[in-house]
Formats: C-alpha cells, structure tokens, sequence
C-alpha cells in the first residue's frame, strides 16, 4: 500500500503538482540530477489530459515509426513528438512501441499507453488521488493545502495543464452552450446542424469529427482561420483537421464564418446564433439543432493569482521567466503546455511548441538543470569543446539536435570562452536568456524559419556583452554541415575566437 | 483579473486607443483576436536592435523605453505602437524596445501586418496621423 501512496505530507525540497506529460517530465529530470522531490496528483493515473482527449481520439502530433533517424536516438526526436526523453534507451521512444499502422498521429490510447510505460520504466512515483486546494506563501517557500494534508517546500513547479474550459465572456447566453469537453459521441449528432464556436484546432476536430455524423457544420469566429502549412506553426489548425474548411471553400454545405458571435438563446426546436460579420460585415443569424463551445482552456491555478502570480491571456496563463519561473513570484515554476506563456523572441510572429509534448518536454529538462544549479547548488558537468571542432560540432546541432527543431528561435545550444581561452558546451539554454542576459563570450546555434519560409541555422555571438544576430543560409535538404555553412560559420567566428 | 471580465477588458481597452477609434464592436472583437496578447517582465527586450524577425506592438498597459545602443531616445505607453517602421521597410529595427515595468501588449506578426493595414483602413489612416505626428515633432527637434 506503501508503495501506492509515496510523499505524505510533510517537508519536500521541491513539489511537482501534477502528473501528465510536463509533470513526468519534470520529475524525470530532477531525479537524473539528484533534485529531491515530491509528486502529487488529483488524478489516479499518470498522462493527464491524454487519458480523455483529444474528443475524437485521435492527436495531432506525429510520431514516425520509420524515419531516417533511428529509433530511440536523439536525432529521432525531431520524427517522434510525443514520447518523452529519456537518458537511458529504455526510457526513450515509448509512443511508437504502441502504434498499429493505421496513421502517423497516435491514437489517443497509444499516447496513454506510451506515457504509462515511460513512468513505468522510469519508476517516476506519483502519490495520486491527493488534489491541491490552496497556497501559502510563506518567507522560507509555500505550504500546500491538499486532500490529503499540508505539503511545505520551498521550490514549487506547477505542472496541471490548460485543461480548464474556458469560455469568452462576452456572448451573451454562452453559458448555457456545452464546451468542446462536454461533446457527445458522434453518433448522437446524426442528421442535425451543428454550430461551432471557434476556429482553432478544437473547432476543426470537433467539425472534422462530426462530418460523418451531422448534416450541417458552421464554424464561426472573428478571426480568419489560420492554417499550419501557412503559418509554419502547429499553434494554428493542423492540416489533418482541414476537410470541414476544404468542404467550406468547395461550397459542400459547411462553413467557415469570420464573426464575432454576440448571442446564443434557445429556441423551441435548439438555438440561434445571433453573430455580426468582421472580414464581411453583416448581421448573421443561425438556427441549429446544436452549439458547441470550442473556446479553449484555461489554466486552473487554483489561489495562485492571490500569491501574486500575474496572469495574461485572459487570466489563463502565468507571465513567466525563461526558465518558466513565475515572473512576480519566485519560486514557483511551471511545466507543461503552460510553458507557452514564456514567448521567447518570437521571432517572425512564430510562437513556440511549448503548447504540445514535443516542445515542452525540452523546457522541463532545461527549467530541471536550472532549478538544480540556481536552487539547490548541484552543478552539471560540462564538457569541452575543442576550437578546431566547433564549427563542425554547432552545425551537427543545427541539422540534427531535435531541441533546435522543435523549438526554432526558443532554444539553442551554447558554447561559452571559459577565462583560459577554452570552450565549454553549455548545453540546451532559452535563447532568450542568451541574448537578453549577461554573462561571458559565447555563441548559440538555433534553427528558425523566416517569413520567406527558409528554414535556416542562427548563430548569436556575445562578445564583451554585446550579442549580435548572424543569420546562416538555408539548404533544400536541410543539411547545415557542407563546406559552405562552414565558411559561414568560420567567417563569423574568426573574429570571436581571436 | 477575473477571466471572465478579461474578454471585455481587451475589446475596451482597445475600443479607448486612438489606433482603433474608427472600429466597429465587432471590428474591435475581430482586432482582439487576430492580435496576441504578450506580458514581458520589467527589463525584458521586446524587440531587439539589429534582430531580424520582429513584431507590431501595441501597448495595452505599462510603459517601454526605446534605446539605441543602450541610449533611451523615447519613452512610450498605454495606445502607443512599435516595430511598424521596420516590418513597413523590411529592416532590422534600429533600436531596442524594453519593458520599464510590467508591460502588456498586442503583437501582429509582422507578415500580417500588410494584411490587416489593408483590411482595416480606418487603422492605416489613424497609424499614418500617428506617424506623421512622430516625423513633425522629430522635424521640429532637429530645427
């Protein structure tokens, strides 16, 4: 029984609230660098909102069975977006182990599965069924009050998520209408009309799902929809949700409405939509048999904001540091999709993958050696790096470091001048904390993608404080390693190095 | 803030800066979420001198101070917008934007912002009386 309920209550380092992808993460990370810590949970089980969404079962993240980079190396992690990673290969490529074949995006159970097995294999303990209810800020740290009694440490990291519906405050009757986490089962959709509130991925797989099942979908929201192969971000809706807006362009029966909704009322036989045109102007007024809120979600942050945690976004994330520390109150850290309220640069208007597995699993692991060296004094080894090896060991990060690929312009990898005229690889860092703070000479590599949509390596070099941009050339492969990015490099560097 | 009055909060807020005078409700609404709303800490950079790649800003809340090789030309606040002459030339800024305390924006990508200059012409009009403000009084500090 012990063994199924660790952490009582009590004095912890470090607690980790929360038990999903960020939260395993987390812990992973910690342990690796011998960071003590508590677990808990209010579930009773390990994946978070992967033990129920995505509604239709189905993610839109890939996981390649086959790529040309070989399973459970780290070069593999940029084909496989939602394992989680692993020092040891045990721990490393869970997701695709669970796959049947039948697409690329995991169903929602192989990710479970996959997260399951990772926490399995990594023995990460979680004492479940113990729900966080309350803070205190304290002058050592904070106190938790849970279900099962008070947590005190000193070191917080709030892992639980953006898995609160959320619902927009200015249409008048949205109250009423059911969030995206209370859509029926498809089947009980057959043959009616169907409103959809919103155009983010949530509004296209809820469309997408329903188009075997209703006879009409409308999608409706002020803002044109934004579509990933544009927009080079998966923040915007993926392409496999895109059948309700190929149907709309074809003139198939759905559509795709640019609106602000103002009033949702029942009717007799369902509802009315009452909603005005933005890119058209216009009164619009729709009658449905059905309306679904796919508004988003919001962070449950239980007191936090009355600790002085300032939140953005509608209240739904935290303002954050680069290493995802609250940004008014220190010690509390998040993880997980919440990461992504640490924009970063943001550069070209792309906003990180810190929504989704495949960027925020990075963060845990760089927010863990950050916690581990500024809160509890335990110094990563670095290795060396020798001058003549450099280029060629930056470049190699550039083209294969997953870190690099799935959060471009959010982390790099740093080489810093040690007092000695030595090299020492710092590892994966915010790039933001590079080129915002202070520190010695050093250069970073990061992959971005500009507004051309070239895809190329970004060199930034601080040299007596002073950080400049160095932009390499994009290559069609996207192989960064050739005779000719090493002359771009080596140019840059030749001042830097002398 | 109560999320629940935050919605609102955005669309009024908006509805109060002299950018967006001219807009409709549902204008206003469309504006609040074709923009991002961004929260950088006091001292963080927004835009970066030199840095390819930056954003439109409007500022929503706070204050930010404008440096050209860490020498503050201009302060600017709640209405005020930023990174607009470097996406409209297609240049790197030639001056660092940095938070003087909590600072609360809008930001367009900077790809976007010829679509929606176009698609919003009253915003244009009102950007270039802004802009022109900013060039006489430049105009004036130089004679």
């Amino acid at each position: 029984m012990a063994e199924l309920a660790p952490f009582p209550p009590g004095d912890y380092p470090l607690v980790i609230v929360g038990s999903g992808a960020g939260a395993l993460q987390t812990s992973y990370s910690l342990s690796r660098l011998g960071v003590d810590h508590a677990v808990i949970s209010s579930d009773d089980a390990p994946a978070g909102m992967f033990r129920r969404f995505p509604f239709f079962q189905r993610l839109i993240t890939w996981t390649k069975p086959y790529s040309p980079m070989e399973r459970g190396t780290r070069a593999y992690e940029w084909h496989d977006w939602n394992s989680l990673i692993g020092e040891e290969p045990a721990h490393r490529a869970q997701v695709p182990g669970f796959m049947d074949g039948v697409s690329y995006f995991p169903s929602r159970p192989e990710m479970e599965q996959g997260l399951v097995a990772f926490a399995e294999a990594a023995g990460i303990r979680v004492r479940y069924g113990c729900r966080w209810e309350s803070t205190e800020r304290r002058e050592d740290g904070f106190v938790l009050g849970t279900t099962d009694g008070e947590y005190r440490c000193h070191t917080l990291v709030i892992a639980v998520g953006m898995t609160e519906a959320w619902k927009p405050s200015n249409i008048e009757g949205i109250e009423d209408v059911p969030h995206y986490v209370e859509t029926r089962e498809g089947r009980t959709y057959t043959d009616r009309r169907v409103f959809v509130i919103g155009k983010r991925n949530s509004g296209f797989e809820i469309a997408d799902g329903l188009l075997p099942w209703a006879k009409q979908v409308i999608l409706g929201s002020p803002r044109p929809a934004k579509i990933s192969v544009v927009t080079h971000s998966t923040a915007s809706a993926r392409a496999r949700y895109l059948q309700p807006y190929e149907d709309a362009a074809l003139g198939g029966g759905t559509f795709v409405i640019d609106a602000a909704i103002e009033r949702v009322e029942r009717t007799a036989d369902g509802w009315r939509v009452h909603a005005s045109g933005t890119t058209r102007p216009g009164a619009m007024t729709f009658d449905v048999d059905d309306v679904i809120a796919a508004t988003g979600f919001g962070t449950p942050f239980q007191d936090l904001e009355g600790l002085g945690v300032k939140t953005f976004y509608q209240g739904r994330l935290p303002a954050q540091t680069a290493f995802w520390e609250s940004a008014t109150v220190p010690g509390v850290f998040f993880a997980g999709s919440i990461t992504q309220g640490a924009v970063g640069l943001k550069k070209y208007g792309i906003p990180s993958s810190s929504a989704a597995v495949h960027g925020f699993r990075y963060n845990a692991r760089v927010m863990a050696e950050h916690i581990a060296t500024a809160r509890f004094g335990i110094e990563r080894k670095r290795e060396a790096v020798d001058h003549e090896d450099l280029v060629e060991f930056l470049l190699e990060e550039a083209t294969h470091a997953p870190e690099l690929w799935n959060q471009q312009s959010y982390l790099a990898r740093q080489v810093t001048v040690e007092p000695d005229g030595s090299l020492l690889d710092e590892g994966i860092v915010p790039l933001q904390q590079f080129v915002d703070g202070s520190g010695p000479d050093g250069v970073v590599i990061a992959v971005e993608t500009d507004e051309t949509h070239d895809i190329h390596p970004a060199m930034y070099v601080r040299k007596d404080g002073r950080v400049d941009e160095h932009l390499l050339e994009g290559d069609v492969q996207l192989d960064f390693r050739g005779a000719d990015h090493q002359a771009q490099m080596t140019s840059v560097l030749k001042g830097w190095l002398t | 803030m109560d999320p629940r009055s935050a919605e609102l909060d955005v669309i009024d807020t908006l509805a109060g800066l002299t950018l967006f005078s001219d807009l409709s409700r549902p204008q206003l609404e469309a504006v609040a979420h074709i923009f991002e709303e961004e929260v950088f800490p006091e001292g963080q950079r927004v835009i970066r001198q030199g840095f390819a790649g930056p954003g439109f800003y409007v500022i929503l809340e706070g204050e930010a101070s404008v440096r050209v090789d860490g020498e503050e030309r201009a302060t600017l606040g709640r209405g005020d917008f930023f990174g607009e002459v470097s996406i409209l030339l297609g240049a790197h800024p030639i001056a660092d934007v940095v938070a003087m305390r909590p600072l609360r924006c809008l930001m367009l990508a900077g790809s976007d912002l010829e679509g929606f200059l176009v698609g919003f012409p009253r915003v244009s009009y009102r950007l270039v009386q802004t802009m022109a403000r900013r060039l006489q009084s430049a105009t004036q500090w130089r004679s």
